[in-house]
């Protein structure tokens, strides 16, 4: 519990591989190493090779050559078709049920939802992060620390009575009932900024304050800028986070006009629980729920990848 | 962290909150900013964690079935769980389903990190093998539905064209939990194995230095160097990793649903299947208490083989 993403990114940065490892001569042990590590990576990425194959393949031919490695009568049919721009006769016509998933508004749905959730605990954490690092009061420590149990709480323990406050406030099949257990509170995020915000050098502060800002202005403008970095990484984590919540928007909101993605894509699976499942179809989107993360990853890898060795360490 | 002098302006900055201080607990001014700066962050943990935390408990006293109010039956919902088959079932799939994936996840997460830290420093390849554990459950389990599927999955190709078997890999109550178990050790691999990188990086590279001087063969340094200087940080590891197989639920919701029969009934699984689907939520609020108390004896050891570092907590 010890490290900081600071440390980490500095032990990445001076650590060398050691042992002369890196120009070492070409030897059986070092290919064989390699081998392993291509091997591994293969295999992680072939899955999302199999799924951008299968979406672009014609779902009606797809079991005549079920092992060919190239999309089978490569078509833009099955993104059409969950995206609710294919007639009905032509979805059929792909293997496709006919029936409308409505991926598109689940897309919309995901959005703003992890949008909200984020926004909410990246700005509320670095508020409760600021009063409890650098502001003074008693008792503190010890509410800091009766935050941070909450990290132990199994989430379906919890979800149980939420689900019955959202029930008897009425707020069921709605985004509010989504987003608000998750909107003003993440033990995870006011933990992680904290850690930040305590490496922040007091007499940066100490000047704001001579100008005679007061500690809402110290907090907008001098400590969230020179934060800036570790909110933008935290933002990243957050909202992957959010995309990829099941189980509550499942409980609170599964009706057509309010599921998120990954409820979509189950109903969507669900539809065709005997006969073959439309899995062009439920591929294409499967991609489409995958998109926004492997481009947020595109752009943010080095942040993402750094902050992993203190995200574990929660 | 320095601390301001004693006679600084009432209410000067500190940062590290050491006790014993005579301005340690701020001005009036300061706590009350500080109030703010908390209230959102405390209203959330209260009604989010801390409410629903007391109110679980006391439905897990209950009979409740959602309809009616709960009616008080003292220890009768633990009282039960003891003749409950289905319950032990549960139990038992559970534990084989986390022996399983922590076993596979623990030793290629370590043989992938001893790969990248002997052979690269690329960010590149760390974002590869991360790249899964971003992408949502229900996306990745509908994936390996499709390429796991009985027949037409590319899996039973590969599987037929090399002279084997086909395997029903969801269908067969023998697969069912091996299979799932894979799937989550494919998408918590790359995870696991940089956390464990980040690790090996704070072993000195002048240890393994001395090895190679000392004429230590690479399998050596592992089982000399690597594998007793890592020990704490894989203890953390397999906690963290634990806690989380123990709430499997997402791949299974999507894939089998519990079945074939009760093969993947896990615990999580369980406890949602009886407050929404048979609506004992009593009953299923006394199988969370059990879940949190299971992992609370988790987060016990946890702090044991951590012997308790405060540092960060308090």
């Amino acid at each position: 519990m010890a490290t900081t993403a600071t440390t980490f990114d500095e032990a990445v940065a001076v650590s060398k591989p050691t042992g002369g490892a890196r120009r070492g001569r070409p030897n059986p042990g070092r290919v064989l190493a390699w081998t392993a590590l291509g091997l591994i990576m293969a295999a992680t990425l072939f899955p999302f090779y199999w799924m951008l194959r299968t979406a672009f393949s014609n779902g009606a031919y797809l079991a005549t050559e079920p092992a060919n490695l190239l999309p089978v009568e490569t078509t833009w049919g099955a993104f059409e078709r969950v995206l609710g721009l294919a007639t009905t006769e032509e979805a059929q016509a792909q293997a496709g049920s006919g029936a409308s998933v409505s991926i598109f508004r689940a897309l919309l749905n995901s959005v703003l939802v992890a949008s909200l959730i984020t926004a909410g605990q990246v700005f509320f954490g670095a508020m409760a992060a600021y009063a409890f690092s650098r502001l003074r009061w008693p008792g503190r420590n010890t509410v800091f620390f009766i935050f941070l149990t909450a990290l132990m709480v199994p989430p379906i323990f919890t979800q149980l009575p939420n689900f019955l406050l959202m029930r008897d406030l009425g707020l069921l099949s709605s985004y509010t009932a989504i987003v608000l257990p998750f909107f003003f509170m993440t033990p995870f995020a006011i933990f992680f900024l904290r850690q930040f915000f305590l490496g922040i050098p007091r007499e940066v502060e100490e000047a704001a304050r001579l100008d005679g800002a007061g500690a809402v202005g110290r907090f907008f403008r001098v400590i969230l800028p020179m934060a800036s970095g570790p909110l933008v990484t935290l933002t990243i984590l957050q909202y992957i986070q959010a995309w990829g919540e099941y189980l509550w928007p499942l409980l609170v909101a599964s009706d057509r006009d309010h599921r998120v993605l990954t409820v979509a894509l189950a109903v969507f699976r669900s539809q065709t629980p005997q006969g073959a499942p439309d899995w062009a179809g439920l591929m294409a989107a499967t991609l489409l729920a995958a998109l926004p993360v492997v481009i947020l990853f595109a752009v943010f890898s080095r942040k993402i990848v750094n902050s992993i060795g203190f995200s574990g360490i929660k | 962290m320095a601390l301001t002098s004693r006679n600084a302006r009432t209410g000067g900055v500190s940062v590290s909150g050491q006790a014993l201080r005579p301005d340690v607990n701020g001005t009036r001014r300061e706590r009350l900013t500080a109030l703010a700066f908390v209230a959102p962050a405390l209203l959330g943990f209260t009604v989010f964690y801390f409410w629903p935390t007391l109110r679980g408990l006391y439905y897990s006293l209950t009979e409740f079935d959602f309809f009616s109010p709960p009616r008080f039956v003292g220890l009768d919902n633990y009282a039960a769980l003891f003749s409950d088959a289905i319950f032990w079932n549960a139990m038992k799939v559970t534990v084989q389903y986390v022996v399983i994936n922590i076993g596979t996840q623990t030793v290629l997460a370590l043989l992938l990190a001893v790969l990248l830290h002997r052979l690269t420093r690329s960010i590149v390849v760390r974002s590869i093998v991360l790249l899964p554990y971003l992408i949502s459950n229900v996306v990745v389990a509908l994936v390996f539905y499709w390429m796991l599927d009985a027949q037409i999955g590319i899996t039973n190709q590969a599987l037929t064209f090399l002279g084997l078997d086909a395997v029903p890999f969801f269908g067969s109550q023998d697969w069912a939990i091996p299979t799932i178990a894979f799937i989550n050790t494919w998408r918590h691999l790359g995870y696991t194995a940089l956390l464990l990188f980040a690790g090996m990086l704070m072993i000195p590279g002048d240890v393994y230095e001395a090895g190679r001087v000392d004429g230590a063969s690479e399998w050596k340094m592992f089982w000399r160097i690597t594998l007793p200087l890592l020990r704490p940080i894989l203890a953390l590891v397999l906690v963290i990793t634990v806690i989380g197989s123990f709430q499997a639920f997402d791949t299974v919701a999507v894939t089998t649903a519990g079945g074939p029969g009760d093969a993947t009934r896990v615990i999580q699984y369980y406890i949602f299947d009886l407050a929404f689907q048979r609506y004992q939520y009593g009953y299923a609020s006394a199988v969370s208490v059990v879940l949190f108390l299971i992992l609370a004896v988790v987060a016990f050891v946890q702090l044991r083989l951590m012997r308790a570092d405060e540092s960060d907590v308090a």
